[in-house]
C-alpha cells in the first residue's frame, strides 16, 4: 500500500512490487507471522492452512494458463494426480528421496501438460475447455489402469525426511509447504511482470496482434501449460506426502471446476487474487460444513447430510454473484481499497 | 521529394505477381509492386479494393494462391506472421487490435518482445538479468511515448481509452518493434482534422528519425499530397496506377474508380 505523495524516480522503482518501508514491514511481518503460526494455531486451523497453501500452488498454475494466457483448463486436478503418483512411485518403488522426487514430479506433470495443451494450437475457448475435460478423464484412466500406480487402490507413501527428522505431523510439513508456496508465489508474480508474462496476457487479449508482434503463440501457449502443470504437479506431490496415501479418488473434475471458480472469485490474472479466491472459497466450504447440521435441524426435510449438495449450490451461487457484481474479482475490490487509502481524503 | 535517388536503390520488399481469391471473390489479382528503403508509400482505393488483403499477405495472415513476396531477399510468402515480424515487418490494424487488458505502457513493452531475450526462468527470478532488461527496454519505450505524446495515458488500461488514443497506442506498439517496414492500415480513419494533423506529424517524425519505409492506406487526398512520395491505386483487387501523388490525382482511371464514369472527363479532384 502506497501512501499519497510517494512517486518513483527511477524505472527500477517504478516496476518494483515492494515499494516503501511500510511495504517491507508489512511483508516481513506477515512472513514472520506465517513462520510462527504452528506455535499457537490449533490442529484444525493448521490442517486447513496446509490445504489452502497446496491449493494456492495449484491455482497459481491455473492463474498463469487460464487467468493470464486465456487458455481455459479444467484438467488441473489430473496434472496434480500425475505429480502425486509420479512422486509416490519414485519414492516407494525406486527409493528416490522426496526432495528429488518433488521437482521431478513437477516436471513430469508439466510434460504431460504439454499433451494437454497441444489442442490449443487449433481450438480456443469453450472447445478447448471441453478438450481439457477429455484430457482429464484420459489421464485419470491411464493412471488407474497402470500397474505401478496401484490402480484404483493407489499407494501409501512415506512422509518426507531429512536424516532422522521426519516431517510426519501437520506442523512439521507445514514448513515445507509454506516455503514452497512462498517460492512459487515469488516466481509467478515476477514472471507476470517480465517478458514472458506479458506475452501470456498479450495472447489472452489478442492472439492475432501477438503474432504480429513476433510472438510464436503456440510455443508460448505450450509454455503456459507447462508452467501451470508444473505447479499442479508440485501441489500433487506435496499433497500425497502430506496425506501419505495417494489414490485417484482424491482428484476429481469437481476440483477442476472449483479451481476455476477460485480464479474468478479472486480476479483473473492477479496473483494476490489467487490467495483471495482460494481462501474465500475454502472458508465458504468450511462454513457450509459447519452450518449444514443446524440447517438440517431447522428444516428436517433436507435430510441428514446436505453438506455435499449444499456446498455445490453455494459455490454456484457465489460464482454467479461474482460474475454479475464483481467480475474482476476480490483483487479488484482490494485495488479500489488501496487507491482510496492512497488518495484519501479525496474520492475515487 | 527525393524520388529519383530512392528509385536507384534496391527495393526492401518486392511483391511479384500475387493473386488472392476467397472462393469466388477476387481480393487481389496479379499485383506487382516494390517498397523502397525509406520511402513513404500510400495505398489508395475504394472500400473492398483489396488494400487490407494486401497488407495481410505481406505480414503472413493470408497466403496468396499465386506469386511471391520477397523481403530483404528472403521469400516470405509462406512464412507465419511471427517470423515475418521478427524479420522486420510491423503493422497496425484498420480496426485497432490492442492488448485490451494491458496498460498503454505494457502494450508497448509487449511489442519489444522480439528485441528482448529473457525467458521464463530469468523472468520468474527477476532480480538480475530480467530486471536489467526491463529497465533498458523501458527507456526506449519511454522515448516512443514521448514521441507520440502519450505520457498521460502511460498507465491507463487501453481498453478504456478513447478511439484516437487507441490508434496512437497501436502505432506506438508497431514502432517499438523497430521495424524496417511499417504498414499502417488507415491510421487516420475516423479522426477529426486536428487528430489527423497530429498523426501526420507523427508519421513524418518517425520517418525522419528511423528512416523506416512506411506504407499507409489512406483516402484523404490532401493528406496524401502532403505526406507521401508515391502512391499505388487498387481497384477491385487490381493495380490501376503507380506514381507520384500528382500523377495519381490526374489519372483518369483513378478518378473513374472513385467517382464513377460520369465524372471521369471533368477531372474532379478526389
Ligand atoms: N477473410 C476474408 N474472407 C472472405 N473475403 C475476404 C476476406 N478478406 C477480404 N475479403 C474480401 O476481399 C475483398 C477486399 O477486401 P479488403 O482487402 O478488406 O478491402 P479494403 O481494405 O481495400 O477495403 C473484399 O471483397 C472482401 O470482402
Ligand atoms: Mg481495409
Amino acid at each position: 500500500m502506497r501512501p499519497c505523495g510517494v512517486f518513483d524516480e527511477t524505472y527500477e522503482k517504478d516496476i518494483a512490487i515492494v515499494r516503501t518501508r511500510g511495504h517491507w514491514l508489512l511483508l516481513i511481518g506477515s512472513l514472520l507471522f506465517l513462520f510462527i503460526l504452528p506455535l499457537f494455531a490449533p490442529y484444525y486451523l493448521l490442517n486447513l492452512t496446509n490445504n489452502i497453501f497446496i491449493t494456492v500452488i495449484v491455482v497459481l498454475g491455473l492463474q498463469i494458463v487460464t487467468g493470464c494466457c486465456g487458455q481455459i483448463s479444467f484438467g488441473q486436478p489430473a496434472f496434480m494426480a500425475v505429480g502425486a503418483f509420479f512422486s509416490a512411485v519414485l519414492t516407494t518403488k525406486f527409493g528416490i528421496s522426496f526432495w528429488i522426487a518433488l521437482p521431478l514430479s513437477g516436471i513430469a506433470a508439466g510434460l504431460v501438460g504439454l499433451i494437454g495443451g497441444a489442442p490449443s494450437l487449433r481450438i480456443k475457448g469453450f472447445y478447448l475447455a471441453m478438450g481439457t475435460i477429455a484430457i482429464f478423464y484420459l489421464t485419470m484412466w491411464v493412471i488407474t489402469h497402470l500397474h505401478i500406480t496401484g490402480g484404483h487402490q493407489g499407494l501409501s507413501v512415506e512422509s518426507p525426511s531429512i536424516g532422522s527428522f521426519v516431517f510426519d505431523t501437520d506442523e512439521r510439513i507445514y514448513y515445507i509447504i509454506l516455503i514452497i508456496t512462498i517460492i512459487l508465489t515469488f516466481f509467478a508474480r515476477n514472471l507476470l511482470r517480465s517478458r514472458v508474462g506479458r506475452v501470456f496476457v498479450a495472447i489472452r487479449d489478442n492472439d492475432l496482434a501477438a503474432e504480429v508482434m513476433g510472438v510464436n503463440t503456440f510455443y508460448y501457449k505450450l509454455l503456459a501449460f507447462f508452467i501451470s502443470c508444473f505447479y499442479a504437479g508440485i501441489g500433487g506431490s506435496l499433497f500425497c506426502h502430506w496425506y501419505t496415501v495417494v489414490n485417484s479418488e482424491q482428484y476429481t473434475l469437481i476440483h477442476g471446476l472449483n479451481f476455476i471458480g477460485m480464479i474468478i472469485v479472486g480476479g483473473l490474472g492477479s496473483i494476490p487474487g489467487v490467495f483471495f479466491g482460494v481462501i474465500f472459497l475454502r472458508l465458504l466450504d468450511e462454513l457450509v460444513l459447519f452450518g449444514s447440521p443446524f440447517l438440517t435441524e431447522l428444516i428436517p426435510k433436507l435430510g441428514i447430510a446436505p453438506a455435499a449438495s449444499l456446498g455445490v449450490m453455494v459455490f454456484g451461487l457465489v460464482l454467479i454473484i461474482f460474475l454479475i457484481f464483481q467480475p474482476r474479482g476480490l483483487a479488484h475490490t482490494w485495488e479500489i481499497l488501496k487507491t482510496s487509502y492512497r488518495i484519501y481524503p479525496y474520492k475515487n | 521529394m527525393a524520388r529519383i535517388d530512392q528509385q536507384s536503390r534496391n527495393p526492401i520488399l518486392e511483391i511479384d505477381n500475387i493473386s488472392l481469391n476467397f472462393g469466388g471473390t477476387v481480393a487481389l489479382k496479379d499485383i506487382n509492386m516494390d517498397i523502397l528503403p525509406g520511402e513513404i508509400l500510400a495505398i489508395i482505393g475504394p472500400n473492398g479494393a483489396g488494400k487490407t488483403s494486401l497488407f495481410n499477405c505481406m505480414n503472413g495472415f493470408y497466403r496468396p494462391q499465386k506469386g511471391t513476396i520477397t523481403f530483404k531477399k528472403t521469400d516470405i510468402t509462406r512464412q507465419p506472421p511471427y517470423k515475418i515480424a521478427k524479420m522486420g515487418v510491423a503493422r497496425t490494424f484498420q480496426n485497432i487490435e490492442l492488448f485490451t487488458g494491458l496498460t498503454a505502457l505494457d502494450n508497448l513493452m509487449a511489442a519489444r518482445h522480439i528485441l528482448m531475450k529473457q525467458g521464463a526462468l530469468a523472468g520468474g527470478f527477476f532480480f538480475g538479468s530480467a530486471r536489467k532488461e526491463e529497465v533498458q527496454h523501458r527507456q526506449v519505450v519511454e522515448d516512443i511515448i514521448d514521441l507520440l505524446d502519450m505520457e498521460s495515458i502511460r498507465k491507463k488500461v487501453v481498453g478504456s481509452l478513447p478511439y484516437g488514443q487507441r490508434k496512437r497506442v497501436d502505432m506506438g506498439r508497431a514502432l517499438c518493434m523497430e521495424p524496417d517496414v511499417l504498414l499502417l492500415d488507415e491510421p487516420m480513419a475516423g479522426m477529426n482534422v486536428e487528430e489527423k494533423e497530429d498523426m501526420a506529424r507523427f508519421i513524418l517524425d518517425i520517418h525522419e528519425l528511423k528512416e523506416t519505409s512506411i506504407v499507409l492506406v489512406e483516402h484523404d487526398m490532401a493528406v496524401i499530397m502532403d505526406l507521401v512520395s508515391r502512391g499505388i491505386v487498387l481497384d477491385f483487387g487490381r493495380k490501376i496506377a503507380d506514381g507520384t501523388p500528382e500523377e495519381i490525382k490526374d489519372n483518369p482511371q483513378v478518378i473513374k474508380a472513385y467517382l464513377g464514369d460520369k465524372f471521369s472527363k471533368k477531372g474532379v479532384s478526389l
